[in-house]
Order: C-alpha cells, then structure tokens, then sequence
C-alpha cells in the first residue's frame, strides 16, 4: 500500500494538523518510506496468532469506588490558555456537546 | 394498532440509543466526586482534566454497575470485557478521546418486553457497554465564546442499544419507561431525563408496508423527556412520510429536536468524515468475567417489574392493570408486599395503595418517599378493618391521619376514640332511641318505603358519629322495625 | 574527577563520614552545570532553589540524632539527580522538549519523583530530550540539541540523551530517561553511562508524558551498575495509580551483584553483529563477549527469526498509540493556544500545528493512518500479531538462555546533523532496542569499549523480571573491565 497525497490531507484533518503543500508532498515521501517497513509485515504469516496488546499477563485492574479529594479550582484552571468564570473559554461551539 | 396499520403509508423503524449515568460515588477511572451541582471544575482532578502523564483506573462499582444492570436486561456477559479509545476532538473531552468499549462490550443480545395493546412485544438490545461521561458546554452571552466544565467528565455512563425493533414513537415511549423501571429496579441510576441521567437519541427511518431494507434513517438528539422523545418521534415520522409521499429522499442526518417549537432541525456540523479509530486502550486492562463473578452480580438484582407483575398476578390475583401500577416502581411494589405482612387482603391493600395513597401523593407532589406512611401501617389499619375495631369509613380519617402524624394506625384510633362500636347492646339503645324519635319513618317503611331505613340508618351514625358497625346498626333497625 | 562521578554509595559513605554535605553535593552539581552545560546544554530548566532548600533541609536531618540511619536507610540521600523533561514535577516547568507545553507547569508528581523525593534524591533540574521523546538523537528538542560530552560536534543519542550526557559530564549523579524503542539505553551506549530499561510494568508510569503507552518504562542512567541497581530499588515497585504496573516486589537489586556468572547461558543475536554495524562497534562486542567467557559464562549465538520486522510493527504500534495519546494537547485546557483563531477547528489545527515539531507531526500523521479506518487491520492489528510472534522468539530463547546480549546500536554517536534529514535512516539505530520494548523485556547498556574514540554499549536482555541476574552479568563484566571509568574527552570543547 502506498500513501496518497488525498490520505496525507484527509489523515491531517483527523489529527487536527496544517500542512502546507510542500510539507504534504514531504509527508508523503516520508510515510511511504517507514510504511515499506509495515507493508513487509504483510509477508509476515499471522492467521492463527492472537494480537499482543498488553505483554503483561495482567487483568482485572480496579479500584474500589472510594472518592479521593480534588484538585483546587486555582490548579485546574492555572495553565489554562483561557479562563473565565471558573471555567475554561473555547470559541463558541454550536451544539451542546459531544456524542458521549 | 389495527386502525394505524391501516392508515399509515409507511412502516416506521425506530432504534435507541440510550445513555445512564450510573450512581457511583466516584468517577470511572479517578477518584473524584460525581456529585452534581458543586461549582465548575471543582470536582476535577489532573486524570479527568486529561493532564500529561496521567493513568486511568477502572472504578469495579462501575463495571459491576453495568454489569448489573447488562444482566437485568438479559444480555449474555462476555467472559472478556475490554476498554477501546474512541478518538475525536472536542472540547469537552479532555484526552481527545473517550475511554469505551468497542468490540467486547459488557452486556450483548439483551432484551426488554413491552406491552403494547395488551400484547407482549420483546424488544432486542444489541448490546450494552461502559464508558466516561463528558465534560458541560455552556455558551457565553456575547455568542462569541463557550465555556467548558469538567466537574461531569469522567461520570460512568452505560450506553444501551437497542436493535430497531420498535414500530412507533409510542412503543419507544414504552420502552424507555421499562428500560427506567428496571434500572431503578437495579439501584444502577437515578433515572432521570430531566437531570441528564438518562439520554435518549433515536434513529427513526420509514419503510413501504412488507419491504425488509430499511428506509434511509435520521438521527435525533436533545429530547430531554419520555415525552420529547414520543414527541420529536411522531414529528420526524410524519415529515419523512410528507417528503417520501411529495416523492423527495431522506436525507442521512443528525437532526435536534426543539421541543418548544415542536420540530427538528438539521444540525449541519460541518460534516466531516468521522473516523473514531478505535484500538485497545493501552492504559487499561483486560477484565476477565467468570461465573462466579456473574452470580455474585446477578444475586443482587432484585425481583424485577415483570417477575413481579406476573406473580402479583397469580399469587394475590390482581388485575393485569394492578399489577402494573403497583410494580411501577420497585419501592411502591415494596411498600405493598411490606402491607401483606399484616394484612391477607391484598385486593385491599391495592385499593388503598391506588386510590387513597397514590390519590394523595399526586395531589400534594410528593414522593412516596416524602412521607412516613409505611406498608407495615397500612397492613395494620386493614387489619383494624379486618376485625371490626373501625369501619371503612373511620378508615379515610385514620388513613389521612397517619400520613400527616406518621403515627400508627392503633395510637390514632386511640387518641382520636375511632373504635368502631359493635357492642350490641349499646347500638340498640341508640336505635330503639332513634326509631321512637321517627315514628313517620317507622311509618313509611310500614307502608312499604324501604328507603326510609336509610335515613334511621343514618341517624344512628350520626348519633355515634359514625364509630357505629354499619352491618350491625343495618340488622338492627332492620330488627326493630319488624318487630315494633 | 568530579564529585558526582563518584558511586552513590561512596558519596553515602561522605555524607555518613561529613565529609561533605547535601548542600555541598547540590553546589557541586550547580558548579558543574555552570562550568560545562553552556557546551552539553543538557538542561532545559534548573530548580536550583528548591534543591538548595531541599538541601538544607536533608542537612538538618544529617546533624540531628537520627541522621546516619536515615542515610544507611536511603543511599540516594541528598544526591543530586537530573530528571526528564517528560516526567512531570509538581510546580516545575515540564516541556516535554516541546513548544507546545513551553509554559505548562506540572500540577501533581509522577510517582517516581514521590518515590524519589521520599528516597530524599534531590532535583536539580529538568532534562533536555526529543520533544515527547520521538528520535534518537536529541536534535528533535524544540529549544536546542544536547551535544555528546565525548565529542561536542556529535549527538548524546535520544531520546534521553540530555539523561545520559548530564551523568556523562558530571553534572548530576544520576538521572531518569524514559524508554519506547530504547531512547534510554541508545542515549546511554553513545555517553558511556549505564542504562536500565526495566520490565514493562516495573516502575510505574503514572506521571510520564505518554509517547505508547505499551512500550513505554522509566529507567536510570547511572555511571555504574550498583547505581543503577541502588535507583532501581528507590523507583521500582507497584502502583496503584498505574493499570498495567505489575504486582511483584521489588528486589533488593544491589545484593544481586556477587560479581559471580560461572555458568551463566548467555545468548548473542546472530543478526545484530552481521550486516550493517560498524566494525568498531562489533570488534567491542565480540571483545566483551571473550571476557564474558573468560567469567566463566556460556556464551552462543542465537537468532531472532523475525528481526527483520521489528521497525515496521515498532513504528505502526508506537505512532499509532502517540497519535491518540497526543491529542489530548489540544490547546484548551493548558499548553499553546494558537492567537486570533476564529473558531473550534482552526483552535485545534493552528494550536496543534504551531506546537509541534515536524517529527512528533510525522509520527502523528503515520499513526492516525495505521488506526484509520480501511488500514486498521493490515497495519495496527498486524502489527500486534507481529508483536505476539517476536515474543515468542524471546521466549523461546529464554527457555535456554538466561541472558540475550549483543550490541545497544549498530554504531557509535553520529555527528549533529548527519541523520537529520532521513528518518528512516535515524530509525535503524533502533533496530537492536525495540525489539526488547515490543517483548516488554528488562535490559541494560553499559558501556564496553570504543570505536572511533566513542563509547560503544554492550546491550543485555533478561527475562521478564528477572533485572536481578541482568545486573549480575554486567556488574561481573564492569568488575572485570575499565571502560567505565573512562572519562569523556570533550573533543571540540574546553572543560
């Protein structure tokens, strides 16, 4: 597989990044090369093998619902680009919030 | 049904998405309070906040929240339950994605029974998973700016889907009601629409009668009541119908709801393509469920509103109707079987329950948990009924009495000297009294007028303000005047 | 020599004696700052005054009655340590090396700097690094690259390389570097420090900037084993904080060092010592292996069936997971808010694009296409599969073997600049480290010998766990050798 100007820009879209022109036809180059690398793992024979997430066999990491104190409002709010009313200011958003 | 089947163009489809927000103390995956209603972003913690560097926790109550409430909805529970980031930008989710669970959700192939016409109808749910609230957006009065706070983020919420097995915005209403019964049945949730603890959003499509693929669907969003969402469901039914018959298409769209004007509007984000790339969150675990496990959870949940209405039913054989408000809410339905413990009238206790209880926390906008009125002293005032110590109609005053003293029913006929008299004797001294005080009634009754004994009837009561065993007072008027 | 090159424990042993004090210790670390970070500029911000309290503080505790058994409890009492700019530090300044965090104050600790405050380690400073600690060479900082106290035209390596240079010059007694694909023991090899990457799950990482999340540890850099092993004891251990921190305790690593492999089962990784590394560097490995023999270990060649594919499923997992753990730098809730936007989406864009460099964007942009959707499979998921297969090629040798070792990088430290413009070239200096990273396994750096006049790294991989018989093998080999106490030569400097 190899990597489009189109997938350059529509991929720049879901990470929220600019590229100029140049810097797009610079991305592709780059991508394409360290993707040869990926693109060999598809040599790669995998059909019975399980996916490696975590390489610790470890599972059922929880904590009990016990409520642990907050930070202050001061903290929360101190490396904030923009504050007001305790809270942090955005440029308006038209809807009332994401899909959650 | 019949009558709509007939009259409708178009079949409607309708699925929901429903998110509840379960009542942890704390947040999913840090410890901070989920507390409503403390200033903004006091409730935040450098985890929620989506600071550099930190680790999210699964809180257990949450999983076993939505574990619950999975198996009170007769999903199967995966033995493996994993975490998956769903990634978008948006600014009140603090990490740029939302901690979720993609491909092994908590719960899958559940379902709820609704009735609909007196007909039992199993809505499928797909599946049920566990995820992290998001932060509140509000917007600034100059329009130019929005301010977010986080004090929500975090919250745990379960997401259930249900397949689109629902026919019309009124069997979506059912369903939701069910759904809301038996999560508050499970202790998992306040339940409330109007708080935000539960969210609805709802695809709706239409279809020629008979056709089986599914008409282009709409999305809609902020319904904020059981009502909006019958409401904003009828609306976006009869306006597809109206673009589909004027020969138009529908359009693929999420749609808000405005429930004062009554319509939808087309939210026209700026539609750009969403991908969530989901994957594995690397910086949570594998959850492995076993049997035992299940069976620890599934202990917990009560006997649940359509266990109950059935045995309600059977055991005490009351009216399907009956069975069905009394199990409405599980602390209603306990407040019944608690009446039981003193009293075997359950035909009685029901009645109480529906018309004089109910009648007066309707009135008074109160909550049964309001008031001191418990099952075990209406039991104990049917069984003053029971065994003649007050009649029925002294009954009312005790009744209103022990709700506004929160007394028991025995103080109050003490204090109040409500004992009902059936001393024979004493009520025939009242009544020969009233039959020598009337003799044109003795008369009128001689001369065939049977309504006349109605009247010394209720002279004796009046004499024993009303304290009198009306089955008495009626055989012994009857008595007197056959033999005077 | 300076002060700081010296052995924890020595220094311990001085404070015991007071024949210097923490105060003394903090000076002589800002002294040497002063005298050689105009040329290292290992450091991107300096708490001198916190330290110089902190100091104070330890030196009261020093004169009062309980002083000395405080200081045989903690051996890292009062020395001075330099710290990753991408571990977070209430109150202090962490960039991350990044424009993007220039401003962004820490408002809570990472648990390994609690540990290390309750070890009562003093901060000087915080570490130059590859901004969010994506290169290998230090150049990727956005402020200004560290230089190689070796050789001042050359790189210290990365990402750690300001953790691995600052020790090198003396200028603190240890640091923490943090490791993805080996960003602590690559620095460490082309310093002459030593280097531990610990099991995946040993040290938390509550508090370490996330790069992947699945790969990521925090490690000391040290100017010997038995420093190594005495931080080690300080930060390992589990934490609740941490989902995928292992519960097992932490041993106490030092008692490990007996000086004794006689029958150590020692594996060398066939395909690290062929084709494509420098002459220098295995004429240093196979020396060392001699001498590993000569101590009575076991020493034969192995292989690693699926070395081949260790970058590809490495860059695919990596960058997949750095493209969602970096979102989160978002321009609302701290950081770089780009000006006069005109709404939400150019926040984001503008904000995200000022803020970071154009390797982290790379990386970015690579792994939010791997996960996208269409590619997800033959990429992230494949990679994951890969990942399982160069497991079990671990696993397999550790059936056999107790230790895996060949060389940390294929060559020494290479000029500033020389890279720069080829990534891909840049990401094959990774290609003995990651594979250790994708296993989850524990592994060192020390240094063992030179080519070209710079240091050269011998690398050891243990079992998952097993950092005790790791430490073992390369104190018996430091024991055995002198390269360690080589100094640097500053070429290109004056100190």
């Amino acid at each position: 597989m190899s990597i489009t100007l189109g997938n350059v820009e529509h991929v720049a879209k879901l990470a929220k990044l600019q590229l100029s022109h140049e810097d797009k036809e610079n991305m592709v180059e780059q991508l394409n090369n360290i993707l040869a690398f990926a693109d060999a793992l598809s040599t790669v024979e995998t059909d019975h093998v399980a996916p490696t997430s975590h390489v610790l066999p470890i599972s059922n990491v929880m904590r009990a619902d016990a409520p642990k104190e907050s930070v202050s409002l001061q903290l929360a709010l101190q490396n904030a680009p923009d504050a007001d009313e305790g809270q942090f200011r955005v440029p308006a958003v038209l809807d009332t919030g994401s899909e959650a | 049904m019949s009558e709509t089947l007939t009259q409708k163009p178009f079949e409607t489809v309708v699925g929901l998405e429903v998110h509840v927000e379960l009542h942890t103390k704390t947040k999913i995956f840090c410890g901070c309070s989920t507390s409503f209603g403390a200033p903004a972003n006091t409730n935040t913690c450098p985890i929620c906040l989506g600071h550099p560097g930190v680790l999210p926790v699964l809180n257990k109550q949450a999983l076993e929240y939505a574990m619950k409430a999975a198996i009170a909805l007769n999903c199967e529970i995966g033995s493996i339950s994993k975490f998956d980031r769903k990634n978008y930008f948006y600014p009140d989710s603090p990490k740029a994605y939302q901690i979720s669970q993609y491909d092994q959700p908590v719960g899958l192939n559940g379902w709820i029974d609704i009735e609909v016409n007196g007909a039992t109808k199993r809505i499928g749910i797909t599946r049920i998973h566990l995820e992290e609230d998001a932060g509140k957006l509000t917007h600034e009065s100059s329009g130019f700016s929005s301010l977010v706070d986080f004090n929500r983020v975090g919250t745990p919420l379960i997401e259930i889907v249900s397949e689109p097995e629902l026919r019309s915005p009124e069997e979506a209403k059912l369903y939701l009601e069910k759904l809301r019964s038996i999560l508050l049945y499970c202790d998992v949730s306040d339940v409330k629409m109007e708080e935000g603890s539960l969210r609805c959003d709802a695809n709706i499509s239409l279809r020629p009668w008979g056709q089986e693929k599914l008409g282009t669907r709409t999305e809609l969003k902020n319904m904020n009541s059981f009502r909006g969402v019958q409401r904003g469901l009828e609306y976006e039914e009869w306006r597809q119908a109206d673009v589909l018959l004027s020969g138009g298409k529908i359009v693929q769209e999420t749609l808000r709801w405005d429930d004062a004007k009554g319509i939808t509007i087309s939210m026209r984000s700026k539609e750009e393509a969403h991908d969530y790339r989901y994957f594995p969150d690397p910086d949570l675990v594998t959850i492995h469920i076993d049997q035992a496990w299940k069976e620890r959870v599934q202990a917990s949940i009560p006997e649940l509103p359509d266990a109950r209405k059935a045995r309600y039913q059977s055991q005490y054989e009351l009216s399907p109707y009956d069975a069905d408000v009394l199990t409405s809410t599980m602390i209603l339905a306990d407040f019944f079987e608690e009446s039981l413990k003193h009293t075997k009238d359950s035909k009685s206790a029901a009645n109480w329950i529906m018309g004089d209880l109910l009648g007066y926390l309707n009135q008074h906008g109160k909550e049964l948990t309001d008031i001191s009125l418990t099952g075990a002293m209406l039991g104990e005032m049917i069984g003053l009924i029971e065994n003649g110590t007050i009649s029925s109609k002294i009954a009312k005053t005790v009744f209103k009495s022990m709700i506004e003293s929160g007394k028991p029913p025995k103080t109050i006929v003490e204090e109040q000297g409500l004992v009902q008299i059936s001393d024979e004797g004493a009520i025939k001294a009242v009544v020969e009294k009233i039959v020598a005080a009337n003799p044109q009634s003795v008369a009128d009754f001689k001369a065939g007028k049977d309504r006349a004994i109605g009247f010394l009837v209720g002279q004796v009561m009046k004499e024993t303000k009303g304290k009198a065993n009306p089955g008495l007072v009626n055989q012994l008027i009857a008595d007197a005047l056959t033999n005077s | 020599m300076s002060l700081l090159k010296q052995s924890i424990l020595s220094i311990n042993k001085k404070l015991a004696a007071r024949e210097v004090s923490a105060v003394e210790l903090v000076n002589a670390s800002y002294d040497r700052i002063a005298s050689t970070d105009s040329q290292v500029q290992a450091f991107l911000t300096l708490t001198k005054e916190q330290a110089t309290a902190r100091a104070t503080i330890l030196d009261a505790v020093l004169s009062g009655g309980e002083g000395n058994a405080v200081l045989a409890a903690n051996p890292l009492f009062g020395i001075p340590m330099g710290i990753k700019d991408n571990i977070v530090t209430k109150g202090v300044r962490t960039t991350c090396a990044s424009k993007f965090l220039e401003n962004y104050t820490a408002i809570y600790d990472a648990t390994v700097i609690s540990k290390l405050n309750a070890s009562n380690a003093v901060m000087v400073g915080k570490l130059n690094m590859d901004e969010f600690a994506m290169g290998s060479s230090n150049e990727n900082s956005a402020f200004f690259p560290t230089r190689n106290p070796w050789d001042l035209t050359a790189v210290p390596g990365g990402s750690s390389g300001a953790s691995a240079a600052s020790v090198a010059a003396g200028q603190v007694s240890f640091s923490l570097g943090s490791d993805t694909g080996g960003s602590i023991r690559q620095p460490a090899s082309y310093c002459g420090v030593v280097g531990v990457k610990p099991t995946y799950g040993r040290v938390s990482r509550y508090g370490l900037v996330a790069f992947a999340s699945s790969l990521d540890q925090i490690g000391p850099l040290t100017n010997s084993v038995e420093d190594a092993a005495v931080v080690l004891e300080s930060i390992c251990g589990h934490d609740a904080m941490d989902s995928t921190s292992a519960e097992v305790s932490t041993p106490r690593f030092r008692d490990a060092l007996t000086g004794d492999i006689k029958g150590l089962k020692i594996g060398v990784v066939s395909e690290w010592i062929g084709h494509g590394v420098e002459v220098g560097v295995r004429d240093a490995i196979n020396t060392a292996l001699k001498e590993l023999e000569a101590a009575g270990a076991i020493v034969e060649e192995v292989h690693l069936p699926h070395s081949e594919h260790v970058l590809g499923t490495y860059y695919l997992l990596a960058s997949s997971e750095a493209s969602s753990n970096l979102a989160r730098f978002d321009g609302v809730r701290y950081g770089v808010r780009a000006q006069g936007v005109k709404d939400l989406n150019e926040l984001y864009v503008r904000s995200r694009s000022e803020g970071f460099g154009p390797e982290v964007q790379r990386r970015i942009m690579l792994g939010t296409y791997a996960l996208s959707t269409g590619y997800y499979d033959a990429y992230y998921l494949k990679a994951q599969k890969v990942r399982t297969l160069i497991k079990q090629d671990f696993d397999r040798l550790f059936e056999t073997y107790d230790l895996i070792v060949g060389p940390t990088a294929p060559t020494v430290a290479f000029s500033l600049g020389a890279q720069f413009e080829d990534p891909k070239t840049m990401y094959l200096n990774d290609i003995c480290t990651i594979p250790v990273n994708l296993a989850g396994l524990p592994a060192i750096s020390l240094p063992c010998g030179f080519s070209k006049e710079m240091p050269v790294g011998l690398q050891m991989i243990a079992k998952p766990f097993d950092e005790a018989t790791m430490l073992r093998a390369a104190h018996a080999y430091e024991q055995r050798t002198t390269h360690h106490n080589v100094l640097p030569a500053w070429k290109g400097g004056n100190v």
